[in-house]
């Protein structure tokens, strides 16, 4: 086996043993670390695909932006840690049952379909070709999106506002 | 080698897992772990079909063998990520201090 390959299945592995923790784990900041865990892995996929910039992007954003965003709201939610460690949920079966279902449909359809394969030729780095796209072809998206992150963020801020009690 | 299956096998299942946290889990913020790792699954596809299908084409005088189409889609999908990461905890403290509480069961009055 090629070293590509070795390292995608290992990759795979850790991303797919820890999203299961983050899905399954009882205790809600285990699910939270384990999320951490399979989102960093992820970062290493994008490697594999010659994506350098979304490899960064992944860890910066993802990893040191939402995951800690996540972790505060845990950690301010809680009333005590014996509630952060007993939250409950449905039945596993229900959610296993629909979520196998759907991973049939998916396989089904990734069996039957042929899919494009050429690939193998070496990318240069991607940032620069990446930052021309964004700020020529996709610019008027581009903005757009940072405005929307504007009206989220402020709209976040303005949501847990303390609140006047008269 | 590694062929484009090998990818989206890996995306499919973690989009199952997410959808087995969003339907399963009663706290709130279980239920925005799976839907990152949903959102997270389409981004793997997105880079995956950007680097195995080939469109040769010039980007602005600067060669391109692969098209980077899908990785400029990667990144507005981990932008509106990151927008619905932070609406998503300000709703939950919201709901925390009206309810005293973050399962998703117990609210059920639009006021608290």
């Amino acid at each position: 086996m090629e070293g590509g390959l070795i390292a995608f299945w290992i990759l795979a592995a850790l991303i797919v043993a820890s999203a299961g923790v983050a899905v399954f784990a009882r205790s809600i900041v285990n699910a939270a670390y384990a999320l951490f865990f399979s989102l960093f892995m992820t970062a290493g996929i994008y490697a594999l695909l010659h994506a350098d910039f979304l490899a960064v992007t992944q860890v910066v954003i993802y990893v040191g932006g939402i995951l800690v965003l996540l972790l505060f709201g845990i950690l301010l939610t809680n009333r005590s840690l014996e509630e952060l460690i007993t939250s409950s949920r449905r039945p596993y079966w229900v959610g296993s049952a629909i979520a196998g279902g759907i991973m049939a449909v998916l396989f089904g359809i990734l069996v039957s379909t042929s899919w494009p394969e050429q690939s193998a030729q070496q990318l240069p780095a991607t940032t620069a070709p990446l930052g021309v796209l964004l700020l020529q072809k996709y610019v008027v998206a581009f903005e757009f999106s940072s405005l929307t992150l504007l009206g989220a963020l402020i709209g976040a801020s303005y949501l847990v506002r303390r609140k006047e009690r008269d | 080698m590694l062929t484009l299956y090998h990818f989206l096998l890996l995306s499919a299942i973690v989009f199952a897992l997410g959808i087995a946290a969003v339907v399963s889990r009663k706290n709130a913020v279980g239920v925005l772990i799976g839907i990152e790792l949903i959102l997270n699954a389409a981004n793997i596809n997105f880079v995956a079909f950007s680097r195995f299908t080939e469109h040769p084409k010039l980007i602005a005088g600067l060669a391109q063998p692969a098209a980077l189409e899908g990785q400029v889609f990667a990144i507005f999908v981990i932008i509106l990520a990151a927008c619905e990461a932070a609406i998503a905890l300000a709703i939950i403290i919201n709901l925390f201090n009206t309810f005293g509480s973050i399962e998703i069961d117990e609210a059920q009055t639009m006021r608290g």
